[in-house]
């Protein structure tokens, strides 16, 4: 039927197969002959590689070979690692080697791997291969990494200072100097990564008689990937497909190409059998990429009555040891602090350094939470200072309605100037703080304060650049049996990419859901694509599959008309038949129709009628689209122990349309999990050698379901002019604003102490110490 | 070193096999006798993908050896899987958005089975406390613990007899 | 993450697992595999040979004595934590229960493997530590008994002999209707205590304190107990100024740091949760301190 599939509550697609135990992760897929790697890796933060001794792990039974960085094919053999998003303003350029060669730069940083019948095998020969390092000093604190006296992560660059940006609007010396009131913080958030359930995983075979190379990763970017293969590889792009399949989590970490693919491809081209790396979890604490290690100090200008008249600093940015995405999340972050906010003057300095640690890349949020957080702690400064409350305060200085579409001023990270397209943030706003019952806190604060509980409120707001482009494709084309086969550039790593995309399709042609036959995320499947980060699948491939759904809509229409002798108009596409709506209702099948479409060999076609009944859009976006929210978060702080428990949870946000709200607020809580593991929980931590300490989920702390409250969500559905469907990228606003308005929270429920805290994670030791500093403990103790 | 035999009846079917002695349970459920349900996550034991039932009791699959599972009845996702449908459980985690990437659920499918066979009417904090042996990055927890609700009263309305 | 090879072998009674220990080289015990297998997986425990004494029933079972309770070494947590037996003579081993692990840790874990792999911030062996236990030591040479304070020897090490494994804990029963408390402070549910503290009181006529036990954990290598908190408390009236009085003695301690907690932080916790053992243990014992 004709139903109305967008924005209703469809269950997925995806959920029979897996929750059968039937999915198809890269681990599962089992090809005849296949071997098994084991990559050797540096236990050193920065060394010279002196010598590799693989003679004992050569000799062991099962063993088939070790690879190291001479024995790959060239180019990969010399060549770095591509650059995917290179910017004037990156002075070093570096990008890893697919097996390290001479220098390695952090533990776990690959050498070399082993071929063997078994992982089992592979990690034996492995612990037996003798390698010889000249171990290096390594800089493993990113605030030093700048002075002149720091050891250089590499060898070969003399300054660790990857890239220095300045980004700037309006006059900030005149604000500073003419404001009433000046305020300063200094804010950092730690180290912490994606950590999808499923590790990554890369499965190669090469097929000798028609030369295909075939790569199997757990990867958000298939088509990226297959670019850098064809690079390093120097092989034909046809030569090569990359198939994303069942991939179990990503975040951020698994949208990178990363050595590990190239090597195992080269790999199994070299031993001419198929070749799997499944990545364990250690490996995966070393080498996948991460997130957030950044230090503010940021200053805010407010005239009397807590208008913002400016906001300026200073960000440095741990990148790691490589750049593989370039400078993109200081810069995202960079952009991101004025926010939803009126700021007429803006300067914030960046500078990215190096360290001797695996590098920093996009992570669910991108940066925007460091610069979310530095933002709502300086306005809740001012609030605490001048005694005003703060969600008052941010209503005074949000950007108005009427001010869309508001030019921020700044060149965002899409090439494009920062321009807010649409949005509502006072009634966003007031959504959030009246379905979290802000107006009544305060008596519930003074009650619970009586009883000996401090519990605490916090606000928080944010805008978020999603659905960046350059594109995502859709192909959909109607089968002979009456199937209807779509093929996305898009992937899935349990956002719902099929059961989305199905309703959009299904709702413009007419089909069943259940007639779609969907391929995500293979190259062989559409010509060009992108993948899943930046929120930015429902926006692209959701025009997309309007936009194509649209012309093979029309396809049907006017064959249908042509076939039954009847005018367009009268044509109704419904549960895959196009039916008249008039006379006897004569109808004709989509499947008739496709086998009418594919022609009679050597008969033309009838004048008018295209090849096939079928499309490939490829939706462009002009420029991001702007959603944004507000969380509200109550908490109880255990004084005593530094304990945090989060009470309620609520969220307001506008992502646009919403195509299906099952999945949104999915989204949004699964988002919200991340920020009350960055708020409170996760921190990758490094010793003074650059040595990983927090290997294991045993020390590196994933919120659990007793960490996790039950969100309530409010949509505002302010619909985006800029693309056909009116939607805006959900995937990363659960965890933007959470750490900022947690430990907002956390310090109003504290607010009888005055303390302040200004870093993520917030664990229970550092509350109980800024607690004791505070004097708290005299009094406590004597109750 | 040493191989040695696994015989044990997994899902309800029997099943020997020679292996080495350090293959663990896990890796012989999904490359031994490619029931691939199970899911391996972190191999120390903590996130609880690789939950199966051994003797009826929930085990991490990946700290358990093949060998060890001798004369065991194991049950795994798969055998918690009607024939030809879906369980009441899993209908739940379909109806309440209890799954995005499914790389957990075969775990919390498992886990969830034991709290309901074991606690028929849960509150929400005991659901939540029988979870934290499986963590879930995607979910943000709220859609399984819905589920597991829902198929609580499900299966209880189940077992009401027919008023008449 | 997978183990480095060896030869398992599974005995079915202890004389043969004690003679397999004796004449294997580099051999372990596997109990419940929850501690040693991970180690194992991560390759920070490499072993020849494991003997498996999941098929030892003799080392299976709650017998309730005078005065008395053994425990068989190869019990499974989660049986302790459902035993009418252990709920009736020793509730607060029920109460740490709920902080062990994951259920799923719980019913393969067991009180033999927790005691021997000596974990600083392990709950059962605070609760024997609480209850004066008595550990029953097997191998070739027979058995012998160790006081569970002779137990640890440092940092996840203990006096056993590698050819030794644990087969029964005997723990001292403490009158019926005694006052039990039982707090730690984890990051989350399940996990390791950053600190713990149980406290055992047996409240005589006039609430005065007829026995106290007062045992820290999480704070040293090995549960600590208070005793300058137990002599203050013994003999006195139990009043809130007597509690607020133990728990600052349970700070007299040298706490270990590591990147989990200061030793200054653990310090602070043993106080806030002595006092919190104390108090609850107190009501359970029927008195408003």
């Amino acid at each position: 039927m004709g139903a109305k599939q967008f924005g209703a509550r469809v269950t997925r697609l995806e959920d029979p197969t897996l929750l059968a135990g039937r999915g198809r992760f890269v681990d599962d897929v089992k090809l005849p002959g296949l071997l098994h790697a084991c990559f050797v890796r540096s236990p050193h933060g920065h060394a010279k590689v002196v010598s590799i001794d693989s003679k004992i792990a050569l000799i062991m039974p099962g063993v088939h070979a070790v690879i190291t960085a001479i024995d790959l094919p060239d180019p990969m053999r010399t060549q770095r690692l591509p650059l995917l998003l290179p910017n004037p303003a990156l002075a070093a350029t570096k990008t890893q080697h697919a097996l390290a060669r001479d220098e390695v730069c952090y533990v776990g940083q690959a050498i070399a791997v082993v071929i063997a019948d078994t992982r089992y095998i592979a990690e034996d020969a492995a612990a037996a291969m003798i390698v010889q390092y000249d171990v290096l000093p390594a800089v493993s604190d990113y605030r030093g990494a700048a002075e002149d006296t720091a050891p250089h992560v590499h060898g070969d660059l003399s300054s660790n200072v990857a890239s220095s940006f300045r980004l700037a609007y309006g006059d900030t010396d005149a604000a500073f100097a003419d404001a009433a009131h000046v305020f300063a913080e200094a804010l950092w958030q730690h180290r912490g990564g994606g950590m999808a359930m499923e590790t990554r995983a890369v499965l190669a075979s090469h097929d000798p008689a028609s030369d295909l190379l075939t790569v199997w990763s757990g990867t958000q970017t298939p088509h990226l990937g297959r670019q850098a293969l064809a690079d390093l590889l120097d092989r034909d792009l046809q030569s090569i497909r990359m198939i994303a399949p069942d991939v179990g989590g990503g975040f951020g970490p698994k949208a990178i190409f990363y050595p590990e693919e190239a090597v195992i491809a080269a790999a199994a081209l070299k031993m001419a059998r198929p070749v799997k790396w499944v990545e364990d979890r250690r490996e995966h604490f070393l080498c996948a990429t991460q997130e957030r290690d950044q230090y503010w100090e940021m200053s805010i200008a407010v005239d009397e009555d807590a208008r913002i008249l400016g906001v300026r600093g200073r960000m440095l940015h741990d990148t790691g040891a490589f750049v593989p995405w370039g400078i993109v999340m200081p810069y995202i972050a960079s952009t991101t602090v004025p926010g939803p906010y009126v700021v007429p003057a803006y300067q914030l300095d960046t500078s990215v350094v190096f360290t001797n640690k695996v590098p920093t890349t996009p992570v669910r949020g991108a940066g925007r939470p460091q610069a979310v957080f530095a933002m709502e702690r300086l306005l809740d400064r001012v609030a605490r200072e001048l005694n005003i409350d703060r969600a008052e305060i941010r209503r005074r200085n949000l950007i108005q309605p009427e001010q869309m579409p508001y030019e921020v001023g700044l060149l965002f990270r899409d090439g494009k100037p920062l321009v807010y397209d649409s949005g509502d943030y006072p009634r966003v706003q007031e959504q959030a703080l009246t379905l979290a019952d802000y107006d009544s806190f305060r008596e519930r604060q003074r009650v619970a304060l009586d009883e000996g509980r401090f519990i605490g409120i916090g606000v928080a707001n944010y805008v978020e650049g999603t659905g960046l482009g350059p594109f995502e494709g859709v192909t959909v084309r109607v089968l002979a049996s009456g199937k209807v086969a779509v093929a996305t550039g898009a992937t899935n790593q349990g956002q719902g990419t099929r059961t989305t995309l199905s309703q959009i399709v299904a709702e413009q042609i007419g089909c069943r859901l259940d007639d779609i036959v969907m391929t995500i995320g293979d190259t062989g499947a559409i010509a060009q694509g992108v993948g899943a980060f930046a929120s930015r699948q429902a926006v692209n491939a959701g025009s997309s599959a309007l936009l194509a759904g649209q012309s093979v809509r029309k396809q049907l229409i006017a064959l249908a008309a042509r076939t039954l002798g009847i005018p367009e108009d009268d044509v109704e596409l419904d549960d895959g038949q196009a039916v008249s709506s008039r006379g006897n209702k004569p109808s004709i099948g989509f499947g008739d129709l496709a086998r009418l479409a594919q022609g009679i060999p050597g008969v033309s076609l009838p004048a008018g009628q295209a090849a096939g009944l079928e499309h490939t859009a490829y939706y462009t976006p002009s420029q991001a689209a702007y959603c944004s929210g507000t969380h509200v978060v109550e908490v109880q702080v255990d004084a005593m122990t530094g304990g945090v428990k989060i009470l309620r949870y609520t969220v307001a946000h506008d992502a646009g349309r919403v195509i299906n709200p099952l999945i949104v607020d999915g989204q949004v809580q699964g988002g919200v999990a991340h920020g009350i593991g960055n708020a409170l929980l996760e921190w990758m931590q490094y010793d003074a050698n650059a040595q990983p300490l927090t290997t294991s989920f045993a020390d590196y702390m994933l919120p659990m379901a007793t960490d996790v409250p039950t969100c309530a969500i409010a949509h505002v559905e302010i619909v985006n002019p800029l693309n056909p469907l009116g939607v805006k990228g959900a995937g990363e606003g659960g965890t933007i604003p959470a750490p900022a308005a947690i430990i907002s929270a956390i310090e109003d429920a504290l607010s009888p102490f005055s303390v302040h805290f200004a870093e993520t994670p917030l664990t229970p030791e550092r509350i109980v110490a800024a607690m004791r500093a505070a004097g708290a403990y005299e009094r406590l103790f004597a109750a | 070193m040493g191989r040695q035999a696994a015989r044990m009846n997994v899902n309800g079917k029997s099943y020997a096999r020679v292996v080495d002695a350090r293959l663990t349970l896990a890796d012989f459920l999904r490359h031994e006798i490619n029931l691939t349900g199970t899911h391996v996550g972190c191999e120390h034991g903590v996130c609880g993908a690789c939950t199966v039932l051994v003797n009826g009791r929930t085990a991490r699959s990946c700290l358990m050896f093949a060998v060890q599972a001798n004369g065991c009845e194991v049950t795994t996702v798969e055998g918690l899987t009607p024939e030809g449908k879906l369980s009441v459980l899993q209908q739940a985690f379909i109806d309440n958005h209890g799954l995005q990437c499914g790389f957990c659920t075969p775990g919390m499918l498992v886990t969830l089975t034991e709290l309901l066979r074991d606690t028929p009417d849960p509150s929400e904090q005991e659901v939540r406390e029988a979870l934290t042996g499986n963590l879930c990055r995607c979910t943000g927890y709220a859609g399984i613990v819905a589920a597991a609700l829902d198929a609580a009263r499900r299966l209880r309305d189940a077992d009401k007899p027919e008023t008449a | 993450m997978k183990p480095a090879p060896f030869d398992y072998h599974a005995p079915r009674q202890l004389k043969e697992a004690a003679e397999l220990l004796a004449k294997l080289p580099n051999a372990k015990v596997l109990a419940g595999g929850q501690s040693l297998v991970p180690m194992m997986n991560f390759r920070y425990v490499i072993v020849d040979h494991l003997v498996d004494l999941n098929g030892l029933d003799e080392l299976r079972g709650i017998v309730v004595g005078d005065e008395r309770l053994r425990i068989g070494a190869m019990t499974r947590q989660r049986d302790i934590e459902t035993s009418p037996e252990i709920a009736k003579h020793c509730p607060l081993m029920v109460e740490a229960l709920h902080h062990v692990g994951h259920r799923q840790t719980r019913n393969r874990g067991t009180i033999g493997g927790s005691l021997a792999h000596a974990d600083p911030a392990a709950e059962l062996p605070a609760v024997c530590a609480a209850h004066d236990a008595v550990v029953h030591v097997a191998s070739v040479r027979g058995i012998r008994q160790i006081a569970f304070h002779e137990l640890g020897s440092g940092f996840m090490a203990t006096t056993l002999a590698p050819d030794e494994m644990i087969a029964a804990i005997d723990l001292q029963v403490w009158r019926q209707g005694h006052g039990y408390g039982f707090h730690e402070f984890a990051r989350r549910q399940g996990d390791f205590a950053l600190a713990g503290a149980t406290a055992l009181l047996d409240i005589g006529a006039d609430n005065v304190v007829r026995r106290a036990a007062l045992t820290l954990f999480g704070v040293a290598t090995s549960p600590v107990r208070v005793e300058a908190a137990e002599t203050r408390l013994t003999g006195q009236p139990l009043t809130s100024g007597a509690i607020r009085a133990a728990s600052a003695a349970a700070r007299q301690i040298e706490p270990i740091s590591d990147i989990h907690a200061s030793g200054e932080y653990r310090r602070h916790l043993a106080q806030v949760l002595s006092s919190r053992a104390l108090n609850d243990a107190a009501q359970r014992a029927g008195v408003q301190a």
